[in-house]
């Protein structure tokens, strides 16, 4: 490759000519994501009040072991050890999604490892192996989860039908909306990605005389460009529909119907 | 009238220091006008390289309060001037003397890429035919006007000096075009993987920050290039699906 002849210059951790606030994104991203973590965790290890009524916290669902009436394999095996919850065994999917997103990477490369702390500010570590060897070269994985993700969208989309019927009878509470806008927002957060967009187009070169891939392209292109927009409404929304379901299971919060 | 305080970078090959110049401005002025002024009104001898004044050259790229910008299109009323706008060379370059820099790395890197090669001509006279929705996608990356802002954010360069190792985010937009130019036959992942250094990239997308033509960098041609190469070294099932899919790519 092509070699610079004079050696460069290089920055000491934190050294910038910015007159900013530079640090304000990746602290906000840092506090963003860690609080998701420690509230994701601890709503992980609960095991219960995940369901209220019709309604099903995102972050238990699909529900393969638990409740006999609900639950896709019944109640749970005798075998597995009492600490393991619904979420555990299931939330490894959508987090394995997140973690790997292009927009996540970039974001927690900043705020988490400080690779770079923020545009043109000096570097903690001297050495660098990027994406491109052991262990990061693994965020290549991000399809497969891409995949698991979009199975999970068609599974929470029947719990928020689900939500809709109450007791055999049509109607609609605020926990609907909540888990009904939790379904739009992971949709325009999954149907956004990267790897999504690859696929239905970006494959190509050629995507004129494939009308319906030319559409599927420009949807999934039109949602990419808010993708930063959408991975965190969603990520905010399912937090927060844990919670509600969570709260109106514990009798904190009552569930209005609207109708 | 106003005045205003710069503080420029002077010195020859990476040494020297900054030096403060007040001066006049005016409605309109931009960073570039400014260092003008000064030159002309007091120090004759201060190095800067320009050309257009106009955004289109790419020459008058520096460091303006920190953060690579074209001297030409940086208004004065966009930048705080209580305090002293400082005003360095790209730091991902040798230096050369005041606000210069060497940026001939950048000419050498992309003699390495694979060029533009047409598939056989579309008609018997020799043409070729196009849709505009395929052109489109590649126009973006022909803006370019190799102005390297990108290049001098990118850490990989500016933090890391892999420049033996890693082509850099202007080098990725040039072959991201031609490798989704609908007309080109060439191959370039197996470059991209191994010495263009794709991977080093992590999508922190100050490239794109950076860039004054508002190229998408990262998302569009970046994210997709990455792709490509994954298809074809990191997904074993993809690559099954395709073998027995009636259509290749
Ligand atoms: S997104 Fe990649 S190419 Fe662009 S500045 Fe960041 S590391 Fe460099
Ligand atoms: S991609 Fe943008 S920032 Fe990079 S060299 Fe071209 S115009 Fe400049
Ligand atoms: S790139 Fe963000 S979800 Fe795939
Ligand atoms: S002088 Fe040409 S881009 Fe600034």
């Amino acid at each position: 490759m092509a070699q610079v002849d004079v050696p460069l210059v290089r920055s000491r951790f934190g050294e910038t000519s910015r007159a900013d606030h530079w640090w304000v994104q990746p602290v906000a991203v840092f506090l963003g994501l860690s609080a998701f973590i420690v509230y994701s965790t601890w709503a992980a290890l609960q095991g219960q009040h995940y369901r209220f009524g019709a309604y099903l916290s995102p972050m238990y669902s699909p529900e393969l072991f638990g409740d006999p009436l609900h639950a896709w394999f019944g109640a749970k095996a005798s075998w597995m050890p009492a600490w393991v919850t619904g979420a555990m065994l299931i939330l490894w999917a959508p987090g394995g999604f997140r973690v790997t997103c292009y927009y996540y990477r970039g974001a927690y490369y900043k705020a988490f490892w400080a690779d770079p702390p923020s545009c043109t500010v000096g570097e903690p570590r001297k050495t660098y192996l990027g994406e491109r060897s052991f262990p990061l070269i693994i965020q290549n994985i991000h399809r497969y989860f891409m995949y698991l993700a979009l199975a999970i969208l068609v599974i929470l989309a029947r719990d928020a039908w689900d939500a809709l019927w109450f007791d055999g009878h049509f109607g609609i509470g605020v926990g609907t909306l909540v888990l009904v806008t939790n379904v739009v927002l992971l949709s325009c957060y999954t149907f956004g990605c990267h790897s999504l967009r690859h696929l239905v187009g970006g494959i190509r070169d050629r995507i004129s005389g494939a009308p319906v891939r030319k559409q599927a392209y420009d949807c999934v292109s039109c949602l990419n460009r808010r993708h930063m927009l959408f991975a965190w409404c969603s990520l905010f929304w399912v937090a927060f529909s844990d919670l509600y379901v969570r709260m109106c299971s514990m009798g904190v919060w009552s569930d209005w119907r609207i109708f | 009238m106003a005045t205003a305080t710069f503080r420029i970078w002077r010195g020859e090959k990476g040494g020297g220091e900054f030096r403060d110049y007040s001066t006049e401005i005016t409605d309109g002025m931009v960073v570039l006008d400014a260092v003008h002024q000064i030159q002309a009104e007091q120090t004759g001898d201060l190095s800067v390289r320009w050309n257009c004044k106009a955004g289109k050259c790419g020459s008058c790229s520096a460091e303006i309060n920190g953060m690579p910008k074209l001297m030409c299109m940086t208004r004065l009323n966009s930048l705080p001037l209580q305090q002293p706008v400082t005003i360095e060379p790209m730091k991902t370059f040798p230096h050369i003397r005041d606000l210069v820099t060497d940026v001939s790395w950048n000419f050498r890197v992309k003699e390495r890429i694979a060029k533009f090669k047409p598939r056989r001509p579309d008609a018997p006279d020799g043409t070729w035919r196009t849709a505009q929705v395929d052109a489109d996608r590649v126009q973006e990356f022909r803006k370019c006007i190799e102005c390297f802002l990108c290049q001098d954010v990118c850490h990989v360069l500016r933090d890391h000096h892999m420049h033996e190792e890693f082509i850099g985010p202007r080098f990725l937009v040039y072959t991201a075009a031609l490798e989704m130019q609908p007309l080109d036959e060439g191959d370039r992942l197996q470059d991209l993987k191994s010495q263009f250094g794709i991977g080093l990239c992590n999508i922190t997308k100050c490239c794109t920050k950076v860039c004054p033509e508002n190229i998408t960098i990262t998302d569009n041609a970046i994210i997709p290039l990455k792709e490509r190469v994954v298809d074809r070294y990191y997904d074993p099932l993809g690559k099954l699906f395709r073998m027995f899919s009636p259509r290749g790519t």
